[in-house]
C-alpha cells in the first residue's frame, strides 16, 4: 500500500499519529555491481509508494541516457547520486535512503561492491540493525558473499537475510536456491548472526519483494518488505548494562549543574547509585532533565541531562554506571580493527583514538593476525593495508572505560585518528577474550604504574624539606613553539639566570636529548611522542631531586603536551609558549631545517608539513619576535617569581 | 507496545541531540546557520533541547542575499527575541555595493555572490570551526551520500571523493587552522519527520508556510511572489492574488509557490502526501542539471 493510500484510509490526524509512532529499522544492503543491489532498493521504494512522479520521469530519461535494462525502467538509477559514479556506472561510498511501510521506517545503508568495500561496508553497518546479502542465482554463493557475511558479524549484525536475486534468469528454480541456502546456512553458523533468513527475489520484476510471487509457489515463506516490517529487534537493545559516557556539562548557573549525554546502554533511574568511572566517585541520580521535563527514567537510545546528588568532579569523557554493573578500566585493550586508509597500521603506530567521548593518544602494541576476509583464515601479519582487517593490541594514554563489542556496540566501538592529518584511518571493535600472556603483562603493568606511588614513600626526605633547603619550587619549564622561536636559546640563558641566583637548574634540550636518551628515535608521530614522553620523565626525576627543569622542545601537539603535564604533575609543571609567526622562523633558519623541508629533503618538520597546535592555555606566552632574549627570560624569572617558585 | 522502545521521532530526536552536544564540547567555535526556513526550526528546537535548562552554546548565523522573503526577517528577529538567542547577520557588502541582485546577473551568479561567497566570507571572519546546516540527506540525490560530519577544506571545498568514514556516533571533529567541518543534525530526517515533529512539538514556523492569498506573477510555469517592489514586472505582467503556499522557502524571486488551501500543518501534510513531485521543486536555484547541488557544495554551499 502506497501512502497516499494510507492516508486516504486512515484520514490524516489518525495517519500521522500512526506514523509518528512508527518502529525505526536501520538496514544495509549488499552485494557487487552486478547483483542488482540497487535494483533492489529502487524496487523497494517504487513499491512502497516513496517515489515521486518527477523523481520517476528523471529515471526515466536517466533510464535512456545511462540505463542498462534496455526499455524497462531501470530502478537502480532512481539511487545514484553523485555524477562521477553516474558515469562509471557504480556506487562509490555510503549513501543513505528513507522509506517507511505501515508499520516501519526504515534508513536503509547502501554499500557498494567494488574494491572500496570492506570500508564503506564496515562504515554503513556500523548503526545497523539488519543486513540483506544479494546473492546472484545465476553465479551461486561466492567468495565476496562469504566476506560480506563476515563483516556483518563482525560490525555485530544480529539479523542477516540473503535475498538470492534473479530469479527470474533461472526459470525461478527451486533447485538452485536451495543449493544456494545450504552453502550460505553452512558458513552462517560460524558467524555471530543469529537470525538468519532467505528469500528467492527478481528485483527487477519485483518477485517476493512487496508481492508475493507466482512464478514460485514452492516458496512458501515471507516476502523480503513482510520480514523488513516484522522482524523483532526491540531485543537487540542491551537494557542491562548501564552505560551514561559524559559528553557535556550543563551549567547554567550556579543552582544547576547537569551531565548531558547518550545512555548508550541499560536504564537510568532516579534514585539510582551510580559510580563515576574512573574516579571510582559515587553519587545518587537527583533528576533526568529534560526539555520537555524531568523523567522518572531513561533508556538507551536517549539523551538526556543527569543531575547527581552530591558534588562529584564529573566532566566529559567519564562514564556513569550502576555500582554493581561496571564497564572495563584499562590501558590496554584488544580488537578488530577494519583499515581505511593508504597508510598503513604498523605496530609502534601512534593515532588518536575515540571512544565513547573520550578521545586520547594509543600506541598500536601488537599485530596478532591479518584477516584473510576472502578465505577467513588467518595470516601472519606485518601491517595492514587499505581494506584489511586484523587483530591488534592498543595501548591507551588514558585509561578507556570500555566493555566488548559483542556485548555492546557503543562502549565496544573505537575509531582510530591520524595525529597529522586528522584522517580517521580504522575502526575498532573492542574483544574481551585475553591471551594468557596478556592478562599476565596487565599485572606487571599495574605493579610499574603501583611503582610510581612506592617510590616517593620509601624516601624518607619528602620533597617539601627539599624544596626548604634548594630555596625554591623543583618545577619544570616547558617550553615549546615551532623550530627556531627562540626556545634553546631562552632555555640556556635562564638557567643562567637562575644558576646566578643560586639555583639548583638544568636543561633538558630537545635536539641535545636526540643525542643520546633518545638517540634511537625518528620524527614519525610515534616517536615524537616518545621522544617528549622520555623528556616528561627525565624532567619528573630531576624534579624529584629537587632541581628545576628547563625543556625544550617544540613539542606540536596539544594532546602530547598534555601528556607530559599530567606526567610531571599539574602543580609543578609551567608551560612557556615561545611565539613567532613561521615566517620569522624560516628568516631564523641557521641549520637550514626549513629549506631542506621545503625542498622536500626532510618530512614531517613541523610547521612546514606537520602541524603545531598552540597552547591554548599556557601559563605563560612570550612573543619572541617583539621581545628580547633578555626580556623574555626577565618575563620568566616574573612568572616564578609571582607564584612562589622562587624567592621574590 | 514495549514501554522501553522509542517511536523512529524520538530515536532521531535523541540521535540529533547526541550530534549537536558532540559539536558544543569538541569544537572550539561552532556556530548554527539558520535560514529560518523549517529545517531550522526543527534544529534550533533541539539545541534548545540539547542543552537545557542552559542556553544555547553558540551564536545563529543567518546568511542574508537581502531578497529574503519580508516576512522572514520579521519573524526571524521576534524568535531570537523570544527565546534569547544570539544572532549574527551576515550580507555580502561587496554584493550590495554592487547590486547583486537575481534579475539583472542571472540566478547563478547572485546566488553564487550573495549566499555562496557571503557565507564563506562570514565563517572567514568569525573563523568557526563548525558550522550546523539544516540539510537532509532525503532532499536530494547528492545529499544521500553526505556524512553528518562533512569536512570542508581551507577553501571551504568539499570533495565527494575523500570523504572521512563515519561509523557508530563517533565523530572526527579534528580539523587544522581554518579548515571547519559542517555538521547536518537532521541528515536522517525526512520532510515528513520534520513537519510531524514541528506539529507534535508546537514548534512556531513562518506564515508563509500555510496557504494565504497573496501577490503572485506566473514565469515558466513558476509561480513566484512579488514580496515587494524590486522584481520588475515584464510587459504586460499583472500581480494576481493567489492562494498560495511555499514548500520551502529562500530568496523570494527565486522560489516557486504553490497554489493550497492547507492552512494547518496536518493539511500541509494531507496535501504534500497526495502530492506526487518532490520537495526542492519549488526551487529554481535546482533547475539546471540533477548534478548542480553537488557542484554547488563542492564550491562551497551547503
Amino acid at each position: 500500500m502506497t501512502r497516499a493510500d494510507e492516508v486516504a484510509r486512515l484520514g490524516i490526524d489518525k495517519f500521522l499519529e500512526t506514523y509518528r509512532e512508527k518502529e525505526l529499522l536501520r538496514l544495509l544492503t549488499c552485494g557487487s555491481v552486478d547483483d542488482g543491489k540497487s535494483t533492489l532498493i529502487g524496487r523497494l521504494l517504487h513499491d512502497t509508494g516513496q517515489v515521486f512522479e518527477d523523481q520517476l520521469e528523471a529515471a526515466k530519461r536517466d533510464t535512456k541516457r545511462f540505463g542498462t535494462t534496455g526499455e524497462e525502467l531501470d530502478f537502480a538509477l532512481l539511487l545514484d547520486g553523485l555524477e562521477a559514479e553516474r558515469e562509471q556506472g557504480i556506487t562509490i561510498d555510503v549513501a543513505h535512503y528513507y522509506y517507511a511501510t505501515e508499520r516501519r521506517k526504515f534508513i536503509i545503508a547502501d554499500t557498494p561492491g567494488h574494491e572500496q568495500y570492506t570500508r564503506n561496508m564496515a562504515t554503513g553497518a556500523s548503526n545497523c540493525a539488519l543486513a540483506i546479502i544479494l546473492v546472484d542465482a545465476r553465479r551461486g554463493v561466492l567468495e565476496q558473499t562469504r566476506r560480506h557475511s563476515f563483516i556483518v558479524s563482525l560490525l555485530g549484525i544480529r539479523h542477516v537475510v540473503f535475498a538470492v536475486n534473479k530469479m527470474d534468469l533461472v526459470d525461478f528454480d527451486q533447485k538452485v536456491f536451495d543449493d544456494i541456502r545450504s552453502e550460505c546456512s553452512d558458513f552462517a553458523a560460524k558467524l555471530q548472526a543469529t537470525d538468519v533468513h532467505f528469500i528467492p527475489i527478481s528485483a527487477l520484476r519485483g518477485d517476493n519483494v512487496a508481492e508475493r510471487s507466482e512464478s514460485m509457489p514452492w516458496y512458501g515463506g515471507s516476502t523480503l518488505l513482510d520480514l523488513l516490517e516484522t522482524v523483532h529487534i526491540a531485543s537487540d537493545r542491551n537494557l542491562i548494562d548501564l552505560r551514561f559516557p559524559v559528553q557535556y556539562v550543563i551549567r547554567p548557573d550556579l543552582n544547576f549543574r547537569g551531565f548531558g549525554g547518550t545512555v548508550e546502554s541499560g536504564i537510568i533511574r532516579r534514585g539510582d547509585e551510580v559510580v563515576a568511572i574512573p574516579s571510582g566517585k559515587k553519587s545518587r541520580v537527583k533528576s533526568i532533565v529534560t526539555f520537555d521535563g524531568e523523567l522518572e527514567e531513561a533508556f538507551a537510545p536517549m539523551s538526556v541531562t543527569v543531575a547527581l546528588e552530591d558534588e562529584i568532579d564529573v566532566s566529559r569523557g567519564d562514564m556513569l554506571v550502576h555500582p554493581a554493573n561496571a564497564s572495563k578500566l584499562d590501558n590496554s585493550i584488544e580488537a578488530m580493527v577494519v583499515w581505511m586508509s593508504d597508510a598503513r597500521l604498523e605496530v609502534g603506530g601512534s593515532y588518536l583514538i575515540k571512544q565513547t567521548t573520550v578521545q586520547t593518544p594509543a600506541t598500536v602494541t601488537e599485530l596478532s593476525y591479518r584477516m584473510d576476509v576472502n578465505t577467513l583464515r588467518r595470516e601472519d601479519a606485518k601491517d595492514l593495508g587499505l581494506n584489511e582487517i586484523g587483530r591488534i593490541s592498543l595501548e591507551t594514554m588514558r585509561p578507556l572505560a570500555f566493555d566488548a563489542y559483542a556485548k555492546n556496540r557503543h562502549t565496544g566501538a573505537f575509531i582510530l585518528i591520524d595525529r597529522l592529518t586528522n584522517a580517521t584511518l580504522g575502526a575498532g571493535m573492542i574483544v574481551d577474550r585475553r591471551s594468557a600472556e596478556a592478562t599476565l603483562e596487565g599485572r606487571t603493568a599495574r605493579a610499574r604504574d603501583a611503582g610510581r606511588h612506592i617510590r616517593s614513600q620509601l624516601s624518607k626526605v619528602s620533597i617539601e624539606d627539599r624544596s626548604k633547603r634548594l630555596g625554591h619550587q623543583p618545577v619544570t619549564i616547558w617550553l615549546t613553539g615551532l623550530p627556531r622561536s627562540g626556545k634553546s636559546s631562552i632555555a640556556f640563558a635562564l638557567e643562567k639566570a637562575l644558576f646566578d641566583l643560586g639555583h639548583g637548574v638544568h636543561v633538558l634540550d630537545g635536539e641535545n636529548l636526540r643525542g643520546g636518551i633518545n638517540r634511537d628515535l625518528g620524527f614519525s608521530g610515534a616517536d615524537r611522542f616518545e621522544n617528549q614522553r622520555r623528556c616528561a620523565e627525565v624532567a619528573r626525576l630531576c624534579n624529584d631531586v629537587g632541581l628545576i627543569s628547563i625543556a625544550a622542545l617544540v613539542s606540536p601537539l596539544s594532546a602530547d603536551r598534555a601528556e607530559a603535564r599530567r606526567i610531571v604533575g599539574e602543580a609543578r609543571f609551567v608551560e612557556v609558549f615561545c611565539s613567532a609567526p613561521l615566517d620569522v622562523c624560516e628568516s631564523r633558519d641557521g641549520h637550514g631545517l626549513y629549506a631542506r623541508a621545503r625542498a622536500g629533503e626532510i618530512t614531517n618538520v613541523t610547521g612546514v608539513d606537520a602541524p603545531y597546535e598552540a597552547p591554548a592555555s599556557a601559563e605563560l606566552v612570550l612573543d619572541t619576535v617583539k621581545h628580547s632574549l633578555d626580556e623574555s627570560v626577565e618575563a620568566i624569572l616574573v612568572h616564578l617569581r609571582d607564584n612562589g617558585i622562587i624567592p621574590a | 507496545m514495549n514501554q522501553y522502545v522509542l517511536n523512529h521521532l524520538k530515536e532521531l530526536e535523541h540521535e540529533s541531540i547526541h550530534i549537536i552536544r558532540e559539536v558544543a564540547a569538541e569544537f572550539e567555535k561552532p556556530v548554527m546557520l539558520f535560514s529560518i526556513g523549517k529545517d531550522s526550526m526543527c534544529m534550533l528546537r533541539l539545541a534548545q533541547k540539547a542543552f537545557h535548562p542552559g542556553k544555547i552554546p553558540f551564536p545563529l548565523m543567518h546568511v542574508n542575499t537581502t531578497f529574503k522573503f519580508r516576512e522572514m526577517i520579521e519573524f526571524r528577529d521576534q524568535l531570537c527575541k523570544d527565546i534569547g538567542a544570539d544572532l549574527i547577520e551576515w550580507i555580502n557588502k561587496k554584493g550590495v555595493e554592487d547590486n547583486i541582485n537575481p534579475f539583472d546577473h542571472g540566478t547563478q551568479r547572485y546566488t553564487h555572490i550573495m549566499k555562496t561567497e557571503a557565507l564563506k566570507q562570514a565563517l572567514d571572519h568569525y573563523r568557526f570551526d563548525a558550522a550546523f546546516g539544516g540539510a537532509r540527506r532525503d532532499e536530494e540525490k547528492s545529499r544521500s551520500k553526505e556524512r553528518v560530519f562533512s569536512f570542508r577544506d581551507k577553501f571551504h571545498a568539499w570533495d565527494p571523493k575523500n570523504q572521512r568514514p563515519e561509523l557508530w556516533n563517533l565523530y572526527n571533529s579534528r580539523v587544522h587552522k581554518d579548515e571547519s567541518i559542517r555538521v547536518f543534525p537532521l541528515s536522517n530526517w525526512t520532510e515528513l519527520d520534520v513537519w510531524l515533529y514541528i506539529h507534535y512539538e508546537n514548534i512556531p514556523v513562518i506564515p508563509l508556510y500555510y496557504a494565504k492569498e497573496r501577490p503572485v506573477v506566473e514565469r515558466n510555469g513558476t509561480l513566484i511572489m512579488v514580496d515587494d517592489d524590486r522584481i520588475p514586472l515584464e510587459p504586460g505582467e499583472e500581480p494576481e492574488m493567489k492562494k498560495i503556499r511555499f514548500r520551502t522557502l529562500g530568496c523570494y524571486p527565486l522560489t516557486g509557490a504553490v497554489e493550497s488551501d492547507a492552512a494547518s500543518i496536518p493539511e500541509i501534510l494531507e496535501e504534500m502526501m497526495l502530492c506526487k513531485s518532490s520537495e526542492r521543486q519549488g526551487r529554481v536555484i535546482d533547475y539546471d542539471e540533477a548534478g548542480s547541488m553537488e557542484e554547488k557544495k563542492r564550491e562551497g554551499y551547503f
